[in-house]
């Protein structure tokens, strides 16, 4: 009727009920004749998609009038794809969906299964058991992290809980501990610090070594071939590079290896068990500077190359975090009375639980950093603990200077100088520039009076310990690296080797300048001139020796 | 991520081991609606944590109508008094990226340029301003670009109206278990960079109501986000690894979607080496 199209002379101008035809009365058949035909174009169907605009407008109204959203008019076209888009799915079907069966159901499975109690023989030995069990009480230790605002939820915390009681059944443990968890790029690791009980340890060492002989055998006989094909050709000459020494790893529950660890990618997988770490694995995770992938299997790309797979790296990286952050209260752990000379060379490593410890005020464990020490072993430069000759030479690692252990090197020196290294306090260890290398805070400042220390270390980031009275503990949440306030730079491939001794013989000699070959041709010219000369005389005199003859 | 979704939204990202102590959590629960009421902000956000050595810094923002406008950061040392921080401009995030080492945790620390100063001392004498940068402005330019580099939002969450502000989508019913694995699902929140230089195939198939902000997709260093699902598989949990401690969450199928940063605010330049 009136103008539609905004381009129309007259659109806008004539509002409904307003319009200069108003006032004429159209006729009734006139009227039902214009609704048919605004009806029959509503129902024209689309030639794109077959709907046509009265089915989906009836659609769309029926579900506002039954939803009855808020704002409606704001949500319209969005509704209006719903409803179209609702098209498309099926109602009644004669196949049937299957199930899908998502990961996330599988998941749900496992963790199910750590809350479901082991039948018949579990049962029994729990009773026997409940007196004294290697099990941390982890919900305790993660209370007292969380008024930190450090820890893993609840739920995950419990999981935990119940894998490492898993754990304790199937293996036989001394201690348990929930070391911490590492993230890493597509999977974390749960990691459990444990100690076997006397005894036990020695049959897993066993089957460990029987795989590690056979591995050695098929290299033996790999290696016994190449020599035969060798000897059939000329041989090369033999290089005369001799790798350094290698340096034995420590023995399992000593030094580096005191505890062993257990990981596991979630609560509810099964625990797998890290291999012991090799001095030469840590010399080298000092050097690189890799995130982890969550598969122990995955190789460790980097230079200077690492001996070995995730698994090690991993293992290599726990160590030095032990060795860098576990610590506890001053006087909670104490040597055991030793007859004999304390400036023993090698430091004590063994230390037991000091049943007349006084716990110190918490307002004192925040203010002064004396007031905790480490209780584990620092690793040398060496990569072990306690200090090895290798045979050979005497290699000049306790010379090199190094920024990053803050524990002696050469343990003669420093041992007289500062309490045994075992137990040495905190205050000894050297900041990174100008930050400190612990930082000290109570968890709250509003109430004191329940208040818990707490440290965070500034050099492994992630880090962290509590003391609350007796109780204390050391965790560890992150990615596994160290602090360093510069970039890392990976260390440069070392020199190209030399393929042979230099020596005069293969030496070339300069090529002589312009001058030196004249002056040597002149000096030749005067050597024959000054030949032909006393040729000449020769001639002569045999000349006149003839002629005398004659 | 959105302060009444916090005590959820903390659960979620707790895989970490970062969070907030009971304290804190309680406090937050008041003092960010207050926050609102006083700055009259539509929607506040708990920004994270950034650590320093002796403090640490607890950052909240706050929106107004258009979500895309640059928003109002805020800090507090103990999360009860706030005070507000000025926006970033671009000298300061140039200086700050000079910087380096931990934040000191007290916000009227001075840093010293001190390397330029054995150099060009004479140079620099008259722009003597420029060797000293207060640890108030280090912290803005840091937030600006921890935000602008890695604050990240599901695609779909938001929708850009014709007139060109940017709301929530009241449709959005969360990504599907698929969707959410993929980075490309996931959108930096912040003036996109790359959307220009897709080619026209690609914008065809773009929505200009959902599509209008860069893709993770194409990140650099390609890697630089880890996925991963959490809690037996139903949490859907994005770090970055670019900038340490940066975390997203989102919950498939539900609209629970949040990112938080806890971390000493320090940008992984060694990203390529570790990869």
């Amino acid at each position: 009727h009136g103008p539609y199209q905004p381009h129309e002379p007259g659109y806008g101008l004539y509002q409904p009920g307003y319009s200069p035809y108003d006032d004429q009365i159209p006729d009734l058949n006139s009227q039902k004749l214009a609704i048919e035909n605004a009806k029959a174009y509503l129902l024209e169907s689309s030639t794109v998609s077959g709907l046509n605009l009265y089915d989906h407008l009836t659609n769309m109204l029926t579900k506002i009038l039954d939803e009855r959203p808020t704002n409606a008019v704001d949500i319209i076209e969005n509704i209006s794809k719903d409803v179209k888009w609702a098209q498309f799915q099926k109602k009644m079907d004669t196949l049937r969906d299957e199930h899908e069966i998502l990961p996330t159901f599988e998941a749900a499975e496992k963790r199910k299964a750590l809350f479901l109690r082991a039948n018949g023989e579990g049962a029994e030995e729990l009773e026997e058991e409940i007196g004294e069990t290697p099990l941390p009480n982890v919900m305790e230790t993660a209370f007292y992290f969380e008024q930190a605002g450090i820890g893993l939820s609840k739920d995950e915390s419990y999981h935990i809980f119940l894998a490492l009681k898993n754990l304790i059944t199937v293996h036989p443990i001394q201690t348990c501990r929930f070391w911490g968890k590492i993230l890493g790029l597509e999977m974390n690791y749960i990691i459990a610090e444990v100690q076997y009980r006397d005894g036990e340890e020695e049959e897993e060492e066993a089957e460990e070594e029987e795989v590690t002989e056979e591995g050695e055998k098929e290299m033996g006989e790999i290696e016994e071939e190449d020599e035969d094909e060798e000897k059939e050709k000329d041989e090369p000459p033999k290089s005369t590079y001799k790798p350094p020494p290698v340096i034995p790893k420590e023995a399992n529950g000593t030094g580096a290896n005191k505890y062993v660890y257990f990981v596991c990618n979630e609560p509810g997988k099964p625990w797998v068990k890290l291999p012991p770490v090799t001095p030469a694995q840590i010399v080298c995770a000092r050097k690189i500077k890799k995130f982890f992938t969550g598969r122990l299997d995955a190789p460790v790309v980097s230079f200077p190359p690492f001996p070995g797979n995730e698994a090690n790296y991993l293992r290599a990286q726990i160590a030095r975090i032990s060795a860098g952050t576990q610590i506890s209260p001053i006087g909670f752990y104490q040597f055991a009375e030793e007859e004999g000379d304390e400036d023993e060379e090698v430091g004590r490593d063994t230390y037991e639980e000091n049943p007349d410890f006084q716990p110190l005020p918490v307002a004192e464990m925040v203010d002064s950093l004396s007031s905790w020490v480490h209780h584990v072993q620092s690793i040398l430069m060496q990569g072990r603990c306690v200090w090895l000759n290798p045979i050979q030479k005497s290699e000049e690692e306790e010379d090199e200077e190094d920024e990053e252990e803050e524990k002696a090197e050469e343990p003669e020196e420093l041992q007289q100088e500062v309490g045994p290294p075992l137990l040495t306090p905190l205050s000894e260890d050297e900041g990174i520039q100008n930050i400190p290398a612990w930082t000290a805070q109570p968890s709250t400042n509003l109430i004191p009076h329940h208040a818990a220390a707490i440290l965070q270390s500034n050099r492994w980031p992630g880090a962290y310990a509590f003391a609350c009275g007796r109780n204390f503990d050391n965790i560890y949440f992150g990615w596994g690296h160290k602090y360093s306030p510069e970039n890392h730079s990976p260390a440069l491939p070392p020199p190209v080797q030399a393929e042979y001794p230099s020596g005069p013989e293969i030496t070339e000699t300069t090529d002589p300048t312009v001058e030196e070959e004249q002056a040597f041709k002149a000096a030749q010219e005067k050597a024959l001139a000054a030949g032909e000369e006393e040729e000449e005389e020769e001639e002569e005199a045999a000349e006149d020796d003839e002629e005398d003859d004659d | 991520m959105e302060a009444a979704s916090l005590p959820a939204g903390l659960e979620l990202v707790a895989g970490g081991g970062a969070g907030l102590s009971p304290e804190k959590r309680a406090v937050l629960g008041s003092s960010l609606l207050l926050l609102q009421r006083d700055y009259r902000f539509e929607r506040v956000w708990f920004w994270g944590c950034i650590q320093g050595v002796r403090g640490a810094y607890y950052i909240a923002e706050g929106l107004g109508p258009d979500r895309a406008a640059p928003r109002s950061r805020l800090y507090s040392l103990n999360c009860v008094e706030w005070s507000l921080l000025p926006p970033a401009t671009k000298e300061m995030v140039a200086q700050a990226e000079q910087l380096k080492g931990r934040f000191q945790g007290d916000p009227s620390f001075e840093y010293e340029n001190t390397e330029i100063n054995a150099e060009d001392a004479e140079g620099l004498i008259e722009d003597g301003k420029e060797l000293l940068m207060k640890e108030e402005a280090r912290l803005v330019a840091t937030i600006e670009q921890i935000d602008r580099a890695v604050g990240i939002i599901p695609r779909g969450a938001f929708l850009k109206t014709p007139l060109g502000s940017v709301h929530e989508n009241r449709n959005f019913e969360g990504l599907s278990l698929t969707e959410a694995k993929k980075l490309s699902s996931y959108f930096h929140f912040t003036e996109p960079v790359n959307l220009k230089n897709k080619t026209l195939l690609e914008k065809a198939d773009l929505d200009p109501s959902t599509d209008f902000l860069d893709s993770l997709e194409h990140d650099v260093p390609q890697g630089s986000w880890t996925v991963q699902l959490e809690k037996g598989g139903t949490v859907v949990v994005l770090r970055s690894l670019l900038w340490l401690g940066l975390t997203f969450y989102h919950v498939p199928m539900t609209k629970q979607y949040g990112y938080v940063y806890f971390g000493t605010g320090e940008k992984n330049l060694d990203l390529p080496f570790m990869l």
